[in-house]
């Protein structure tokens, strides 16, 4: 018995015409299936790869490592205050321009101008080169010919996205649609006090994600974090969604929040009692300027609602939680069965040490969840590598992994069609 | 040997060691102590925590003096060994196995 309505079609799955049947998991297990993903999707799609409190002022940049789409990128901030992306490398011999002490690592900082650490070749902010070393040792050098390479670059309340595909020219809002539109305007700004974790993960990235995409899990992977009476209802009722939306490429799913409050304070644990924070975050909404909900948020209007995750394809997840805090999800590939994770935690900044209590027992239990979602994904790869089982039944309320899935699928084909028809080029240089 | 914390606060300088400012120092530590340790620190500091929010309330989160900064992040640290000792029964995450998951960027107090 549904405790939340569902479509008329009877079940998510068919209101947005997705196949019931079961699932192959073999595009999270192929190598092959990676290596395409990594030209079909991850230098086509737009990439969030930061926030703008990062760039505060002129010159401030950081670098990001896209292992995924075959490059590094640097992003600053231009005299102009406009906000820049460039392929970190040097024009001369190919050496990475931006990086500290280890070339793989990312790094961040303020400059003036970018020096090649090689053979000191220097590059502006808007990413023109301005001295070269030893200039009259070379043979006609136009300097001008010779700046950083431009990755296109560009804004979605606050959140800064690069897209490596200089033929596609979807502009950004465009791409991330209706979703993204019906929660502009939240204030992202005012949640500057960040908590970012990292992990690497020996699984696909799509199965992490998938991990997060459903709630189905939930009640039973993480029995143990809740009081022993309280565990056993949770299981008892499972899990359902308030809604689930698909937009093109992109999903998201509405749930309710029971925990922030509690009904009763006997359901949480003593900390969270003393605390009044948990999970859900803190239990009381800071002052965040926010009058009214974005229309996109709380879609069912349901009035038990706690939070709305979305995923913005490929690996970029927003979930927005009803007492006025946010949770970003990346998952940066590294190969077919390995993937960096990302979780970064926004909130109002605390006033007092109160709040700052209440905010840091937020973020370590998400960390208790997460170490233990990430673990069961290890062992979901391997067992899939082992191809023992290859078709998996899905259920209702894992509708967003199926359209994640397909919807990967699709971007591979789509990639493989337009090679096949693409006409053999010949290079002109001679 | 100078106190740590506030002189209200003197009868947790025994536990001054889990007053370190970063969550991955806290979570270290949480997982190289015993359960008796976890439990000591526990029933110590969580009968504690409502004086001393009252007491770190008196200031702005700026402007926290170092004693108090130190009293925050034993309370910090309080909210990391509450899981063992509330729930796990073991200092780990149960079957987090190989999994770590460490703090990248966090706040400076």
């Amino acid at each position: 018995m549904p405790h939340f309505a569902k479509p008329g079609e009877g079940s998510w799955t068919q209101h947005y015409g997705i196949d019931t049947g079961p699932v192959s998991y073999e595009d999270s297990i192929s190598p092959e299936h990676y290596e395409l993903e990594r030209d079909a999707i991850f230098r086509r799609t737009w990439l969030n790869v930061g926030r703008v409190e990062q760039l505060p002022r002129v010159g401030s940049y950081f670098t990001r490592e896209l292992d995924a789409a075959r490059t590094s990128v640097v992003v600053v901030r231009d005299p102009a205050g406009e906000v820049r992306a460039f392929h970190n490398m040097c024009r001369h011999r190919g050496n990475k321009l931006v990086w500290n002490d280890y070339p793989r690592e990312e790094t961040s900082g303020v400059c003036r101008q970018f020096t090649c650490k090689y053979h000191g070749w220097r590059y502006g902010l808007d990413g023109g080169l301005t001295f070269v070393q030893q200039e009259s040792e070379f043979f006609d050098l136009d300097k001008s010919a010779y700046g950083l390479v431009p990755v296109r670059v560009d804004v979605w309340e606050g959140f800064i996205f690069v897209n490596l595909d200089d033929q596609d020219a979807t502009p950004l809002s465009d791409y991330l649609g209706g979703l993204a539109a019906g929660i502009a305007g939240y204030p992202f700004d005012r949640m500057t006090q960040v908590h970012r974790y990292r992990a690497e993960v020996a699984s696909n990235w799509k199965l992490f994600i998938d991990a997060f995409a459903e709630f189905y899990h939930a009640p039973v992977l993480h029995a143990k974090q809740s009081v022993d009476e309280e565990s056993r209802k949770l299981q008892g009722y499972g899990f359902e969604a308030l809604a689930y939306q698909i937009d093109g490429p992109h999903g998201m799913v509405s749930s309710w929040g029971g925990m922030s409050p509690p009904k009763d304070l006997s359901m949480v644990k003593p900390i969270e009692r003393k605390l009044r924070s948990g999970l859900f975050g803190p239990w009381e909404a800071p002052d965040v300027g926010l009058h009214q909900l974005p229309p996109g948020l709380n879609p069912a209007r349901h009035r038990a609602w706690g939070m709305d995750s979305f995923l913005f394809f490929p690996n970029f997840m927003v979930l927005i939680w009803k007492t006025s805090w946010v949770l970003t999800y990346h998952y940066w590939p590294t190969s077919h069965n390995t993937h960096i994770f990302e979780g970064t935690v926004y909130f109002a900044p605390p006033k007092n040490a109160r709040e700052r209590l209440q905010q840091e027992l937020a973020v370590v239990t998400f960390k208790e969840y997460t170490l233990q979602d990430g673990n069961t994904l290890e062992a979901t790869q391997t067992m899939l590598e082992s191809r023992a089982v290859t078709e998996f039944p899905l259920n209702d309320q894992e509708i967003l992994l199926r359209h994640l899935h397909a919807t990967a699928r699709r971007y591979v084909s789509e990639h493989r069609q337009r090679q096949t028809e693409a006409p053999v080029r010949i290079s002109a240089a001679s | 040997m100078p106190s740590v914390f506030p002189a209200e606060f003197a009868d947790l300088e025994p536990f001054a060691d889990w007053a370190v400012p970063t969550e991955r120092a806290r979570y270290d530590k949480r997982t190289a102590s015993t359960m008796d340790e976890l439990q000591a620190f526990y029933d110590a500091a969580f009968p504690r925590l409502e004086d001393a929010m009252a007491y770190l309330d008196r200031f702005a989160i700026d402007e926290l003096p170092h004693d108090a900064t130190r009293l925050l992040w034993l309370f910090c640290a309080l909210t990391t060994a509450s899981f063992p000792v509330e729930v796990w029964r073991q200092p780990r995450v149960p079957d987090s196995g190989s999994s770590s998951f460490d703090a990248v960027i966090e706040p400076r107090v």
